[in-house]
């Protein structure tokens, strides 16, 4: 779907830096109206849920101690969740990257002389952009989440991680389901809408068997996988389905079927503001005359082990995918999630693309943050976001410093001025003499000034400037001193 | 008792009445001022920006400076974050132990100012006079990194002739953010519009804070808006009295 005047690009590749992707966005008062309304809405929802819950700051403690002991074996559990996976009757492939990840599913599905698949909903599969490649191999894909289905139908892109089409409203939904079934008199009463879904989701269920899913977990202990959803739809994609094939970052390993008891606990309050998700699917390798009776496993790494190996940045991976954060972000709130220009948009986005890219991509992203600290906060594993951000900023920077061309940028000639001016008083006190006489000359006779040069209007875009006073500080205390003497 | 103010390089250039408030208020308390004349910058914008280097050598001057001080004042909640919770992982990060032992001894000493009046001074009664209407934006570094909690308010609380107007969604950012009011002008921008019309629609004369940052961004938009509020650091609420009210910046 079109959005006013831009079409969602989601590949960290392509997309344009973030402050040029907001501007369409920014331009576009319904989708930011979609988008405050739903977020308000799920953040109040959060806010309840979260409160009642005495232990919520142990459980986030809990929550982060599990993940982080995860990754710091990651190895071991990944190994034992292969084991015993393999031993239950499953295939577990290996996928160093994106491309690697799209043969082996490819090459399954052709085994399966499969050419419609059914999905349930995976951002995974989106990041290495699983879709539009097996539509390109001739396989048909339908998604079978509601949401999914909205954005598939309507060719749009997810703008939000749990709600991927949380920046549509419901009589677009309504246009969308009409136009693209033939149901011309379809109202946008929900119920209406729903069962239009049903109709065309009972179908797919009956008549095609192969279904492709991601995790929300894998249990290295009893090889399991674990998916959570609100709908049923991923159930239906469980039982009916000959073959299922799920695909997987190597991140979502858990130690123990015990640590769910953590998770799901601090997954469902923080994503949908439940106290539980409706629907909780754990299956393990395959049983005879229950459920698919081929399972294969994609172990994604993608620039995971990238991450890994990074001390600040590692804790990235603990993350549980529940979009607390982007919920919370003031920025995402007014930009919504296209902007992001990656299928994981938010804080989480900022910090997780730009590493999935090894920094040769999405280097906007770790400044798409006014560091206000809100996604750290939420954050049930305790992901400090702006320490991330932080850390990428530098690396972000140190790349420039070693470009030629960098030299006349704004932003590394100002800051280095700052910088050697900062490293003396007298500097300081010089810079700031001819600032104020400097801008003297812009000030308008209210005494403030409206319009700066260069970088300068960017601040006054939208707000004025007080002219310098006549006397700094220290110049004033120097005064007071000598006069006291 | 003896404290050195590091008044920060924006209040120092932009808004020295804050400064001047500070001494008033604190001297006023029987607190017996310093000031560093070879300070500069807390090395905030570049640490934030990216320019980790250039931060160091800031690190550096403020232990050369600070290291045999009783008690540091500052009257910008940014700031403080700024030495308690980015320099002692940059420097441990740069393998400087020894500076990054001199740091983390000065920590304990280093107070933003509603923590140094509570905390340390233990009042909350400044004999304050302030006849307006006034709502508190609780800066994000003040709520989230120094977690100042009720403290602001002990304070306001306690200001005579002063009424307040509780600001709504008051965790949530101005937009301010530093070199990101620049570099993503037009979504601080965006950000900027929600947090004003919060605000305004309070009905207050003023909009107060301790980080004269976020007020720069409120204020500036505030004038540029004919908005009919301006916006006044605390301590120059705090400073102010009955026989000696505030002074009306130019």
């Amino acid at each position: 779907m079109s959005h006013g005047s831009y079409h969602p690009i989601l590949d960290p590749t392509k997309a344009p830096a973030f402050p040029s992707a907001v501007l369409p966005v920014l331009r576009n008062p319904q989708l930011r109206k979609n988008v405050a309304h739903a977020i308000d809405v799920i953040q109040a929802k959060r806010g309840k849920l979260v409160a009642e819950k005495t232990d919520w700051q142990e459980l986030r403690t809990a929550g982060a101690a599990i993940r982080a002991h995860a990754l710091e074996n990651l190895g071991f559990y990944l190994e034992q969740f292969e084991e015993r996976c393999t031993a239950a009757g499953g295939v577990v492939h290996w996928a160093a990257d994106a491309a690697e990840a799209r043969q082996i599913i490819v090459k399954l599905l052709r085994e399966e002389n499969a050419s419609e698949v059914i999905k349930i909903k995976t951002m995974t599969s989106a990041e290495i952009q699983l879709n539009p490649f097996l539509e390109s191999a001739g396989v048909r894909t339908y998604e079978t989440d509601l949401a999914e289905i909205i954005l598939q139908l309507g060719e749009d892109e997810p703008s939000h991680i749990v709600v991927p089409a949380l920046h549509v409203n419901r009589s677009q939904v309504r246009e969308i389901f009409s136009r693209t079934m033939g149901l011309k008199d379809l109202s946008d009463d929900p119920k209406e809408l729903t069962n239009a879904v049903r109709t065309y989701l009972r179908r797919k269920f009956l008549d095609i068997p192969t279904a492709i899913s991601g995790a929300n977990f894998l249990v290295a202990e009893t090889g399991s996988v674990v998916v959570v959803e609100s709908e049923g739809n991923g159930r239906m994609c469980l039982t009916l389905p000959r073959t299922m094939i799920t695909l997987a970052g190597i991140e979502k390993v858990l130690p123990r079927f015990q640590d769910l008891e953590v998770m799901l606990q601090v997954l469902a309050r923080s994503a949908t503001g439940e106290r539980m998700n409706p629907y909780t699917s754990v299956w393990t390798g395959v049983k005879p005359g229950d459920g698919p009776q081929k399972f294969h496993v994609v172990l994604l790494d993608n620039g995971r082990s990238s991450i890994l190996a990074k001390k600040t940045e590692r804790q990235t991976l603990r993350c549980i995918r529940c979009a607390a954060c982007m919920n919370a972000c003031p920025v995402y709130r007014q930009t919504g999630g296209h902007a992001y220009g990656s299928v994981y948009p938010g804080p989480i986005g900022a910090i997780l693309t730009p590493q999935l890219m090894e920094l040769h991509h999405a280097r906007s992203l770790p400044y798409a943050s006014s560091l206000c600290g809100a996604c750290y906060e939420v954050c049930p594993v305790k992901i400090n976001i702006p320490e991330v951000l932080l850390e990428l900023r530098s690396r972000v920077v140190n790349q420039g410093r070693d470009q030629a061309g960098r030299l006349f940028d704004p932003m590394y000639l100002g800051l280095r001025i700052a910088s050697l001016i900062f490293s003396r008083a007298w500097l300081f006190h010089t810079a700031q003499f001819f600032g104020r006489v400097g801008l003297r000359f812009l000030r308008r006779k209210d005494g403030w000034i409206h319009s700066l040069p260069s970088i300068g209007g960017k601040w006054t875009q939208t707000r004025d400037l007080r002219g310098l006073p006549s006397q700094t500080f220290h110049g004033w205390w120097a005064a007071r001193k000598r006069e006291t003497k | 008792m003896r404290a050195s103010l590091f008044i920060t390089c924006y209040n120092d250039t932009l808004f020295p009445e804050t400064g001047r408030a500070v001494v008033k208020l604190l001297e006023r308390l029987g607190v017996e001022l310093d000031f560093h004349p070879k300070q500069t910058c807390c090395g905030q914008m570049h640490a934030n920006t990216g320019f980790r280097a250039e931060a160091f050598s800031q690190a550096k001057r403020l232990v050369q400076m600070y290291q045999d001080t009783d008690t540091v004042v500052i009257p910008s909640s940014s700031c403080v974050a700024m030495f308690r919770d980015q320099y002692p992982g940059l420097l441990e990060e740069l393998g400087n132990e020894e500076l990054r032992k001199q740091f983390t001894a000065l920590l304990p000493r280093v107070y933003e100012l509603s923590e140094f009046l509570v905390d340390k001074l233990k009042v909350e009664d400044v004999g304050a006079y302030f006849p307006h209407k006034v709502t508190y934006h609780a800066s994000c570094h003040g709520l989230r990194a120094l977690h100042l909690g009720d403290r602001p308010w002990r304070l306001m609380n306690k200001v005579r002739g002063m009424e307040q107007v509780a600001l709504p969604n008051l965790d949530r950012c101005c937009g301010f953010g530093g070199t990101f009011s620049v570099k993503n002008a037009e979504v601080s921008s965006a950000m900027l519009a929600v947090k004003l019309q919060d605000i305004v629609g309070t009905g207050a004369e003023y909009c107060t804070a301790l980080d004269n940052s976020c007020l720069m961004h409120l204020g500036g938009a505030m004038h540029r808006q004919y908005a009919g509020m301006k916006t006044i650091h605390l301590a120059e609420i705090l400073a102010s009295t009955e026989a000696s009210p505030m002074e009306v910046p130019a």
